[in-house]
């Protein structure tokens, strides 16, 4: 029981404590606020091991975290002294320290926190740790998984990271003065990328990889739950990451691999998730600004439609067509092909894939040769002879050689 | 790479009125064009420019109409990304004006350092 128990809580309570006890020191000390924090669960573990499980576990923690905070300041007279103007006390006085573990103010805490680690002073992958380190109550060995390094590198950034907020002084703000449109960009790119880390890892461990969707969304709500941070763009990145997790138990294959989309079983999309969508995007489209959140969300909106039809294409292309505008990358200059392909005609599709020219991306001949297919065996074994070249794993050559032969005959 | 200016021109002929549907055909044209550059990446910025609007001269004085005097109306203009002229007169291959009839107008940027 203990054994399941205290993960679980590691992984709800310990972002929470954390984060209050953040906003009480300060960025600066950061690092006591870790060590409280991690001193209380070894303490759970212990106690807990000898003594039973407490008849409130979180009440327990909660209450120890207090006391180890006040037994901190006890301790380090001299340094509260110091630190006491940083905690607007003029005079600590211990018995009146507010350990505040509301509901509410754990749920601004932890906001709080979110904007002190998207601070654009940090690298995005440093950002991405730290939001699985502190806010998502990740281990450093599931970090390094997820990023496909070792421990060493992640607990290395990470300390960095820590380092680099403390040097620049970096403050934990009140949510309504945060200058909001610049920073909400920062958190919202954050999450997003969080997500994709897991929704595309190439790491074969499924449960993880759907823990970093379920964490990128946790925290997106976080921000949706507070009046000051919750706009129409954050809906749109809700409801994008809702439909794209409508295919989680669709695409899944024993062995960690992926199934793609046209080949899954629509039954298995989740129909809750694709309705949370939709509510979202409605949201989303309160103002009239569009971001391309809104753009992606409706993307995905139109891929949780099972049957193709002229307008499910027209209208991705246009998305495709205006997403571009905002942001190029070679997958969303490939996809807008296809949609291409889709609704206007393969001959089309072709001569505008040409255009791209990324001769040594596997998707732009994969896509060449999808588009040649039935129309110019010769252009389809040519290109699918490159994807054959690039192709890193043997499984994929073989499927590629399979493709090959029937095209040739 | 170096960014271009390509100008749309039209002849301010018979300004018919479209349908929404023939309007939204038109932007799905534009967005078309628009998207295929932009899927090479070197699309910077677009503007199409409506038709209110006046002119100024030097003398301070105001005349109705952006087109007062010409034949031509500039209907918009896109700056794209391209190695030189060449390649940008390349992209403008497909651009909605020069199937009514219209011009595309493609001039380099200048940079001033």
């Amino acid at each position: 029981m203990q054994d399941v128990l205290i993960p679980q809580l590691f992984k709800t309570e310990y972002r929470k404590i954390i984060s209050v006890l953040c906003k009480l020191f300060g960025i600066v000390h950061i690092e006591i606020a870790e060590d409280i924090t991690n001193d209380t669960f070894l303490l759970a573990t212990e106690t807990w091991g000898l003594k039973g499980i407490p008849k409130y576990p979180k009440a327990w923690l909660y209450a120890v975290a207090k006391n180890k905070t006040k037994d901190y300041f006890k301790r380090n007279k001299i340094f509260t002294e110091k630190i006491s103007f940083e905690l607007k006390h003029s005079q600590v006085d211990l018995e009146e320290i507010d350990i505040d573990l509301s509901d509410k103010n754990i749920n601004d805490s932890q906001l709080q926190m979110l904007f002190v680690i998207c601070n654009p002073i940090l690298s995005k992958e440093t950002q991405i740790g730290l939001a699985l380190r502190i806010l998502c109550g990740f281990g450093i060995a599931e970090i390094a998984e997820a990023f496909l390094t070792n421990k060493e590198t992640i607990n290395k950034r990470l300390y960095r990271g820590k380092e680099k907020l403390r040097l620049e002084k970096i403050e934990i703000e009140f949510l309504d003065g945060i200058n909001k449109e610049k920073r909400l960009g920062a958190v919202l790119t954050t999450i997003y990328l969080l997500f994709n880390e897991g929704y595309y890892s190439s790491t074969r461990n499924i449960k993880l990889r759907k823990e970093l969707c379920i964490e990128a969304m946790r925290l997106n709500y976080l921000l949706l739950e507070n009046k000051n941070t919750c706009r129409p763009e954050v809906s749109a990145l809700m409801s994008l990451m809702c439909f794209h997790s409508s295919r989680f138990n669709a695409r899944e294959e024993n062995d960690g691999k992926i199934i793609l989309y046209n080949e899954q079983n629509k039954d298995d999309w989740d129909k809750e998730l694709i309705e949370k969508g939709e509510y979202y995007l409605n949201l989303s489209a309160k103002e009239n600004q569009i971001t391309k959140y809104h753009l992606e969300a409706g993307i995905a909106f139109w891929h949780t439609r099972i049957n193709d039809s002229k307008e499910k294409w027209e209208s991705i292309l246009q998305l495709y067509n205006l997403l571009l505008q905002i942001e190029y990358s070679p997958i969303i200059a490939l996809n807008r092909t296809y949609a291409l392909s889709k609704a206007r005609s393969k001959q089309m599709a072709i001569n505008e894939t040409l255009k791209i020219n990324l001769n040594n991306n596997h998707l732009y001949h994969s896509l060449l040769a999808t588009l040649y297919k039935n129309i110019d065996s010769k252009e389809e074994v040519k290109h699918l002879k490159s994807v054959l070249k690039i192709a890193k794993t043997e499984n994929e050559k073989k499927l590629i050689r399979i493709k090959i032969e029937s095209a040739l005959k | 790479m170096k960014e271009f200016m390509m100008i749309f021109r039209n002849e301010k002929n018979k300004r018919s009125n479209p349908s929404p549907e023939q309007m939204q055909a038109m932007v799905k044209q534009w967005q078309d064009w628009i998207g295929g550059i932009a899927a090479q990446g070197k699309f910077v910025s677009t503007n199409a420019l409506g038709f209110d609007g006046k002119t100024v001269d030097s003398n301070g004085v105001i005349t109705d109409g952006p087109y007062a005097e010409l034949k031509e109306i500039v209907g918009g203009y896109i700056i794209v990304k391209a190695d030189d002229l060449e390649g940008a007169i390349k992209l403008s291959d497909g651009c909605p004006t020069l199937l009514i009839g219209g011009k595309v107008e493609v001039r380099d940027v200048m940079v001033f350092n």
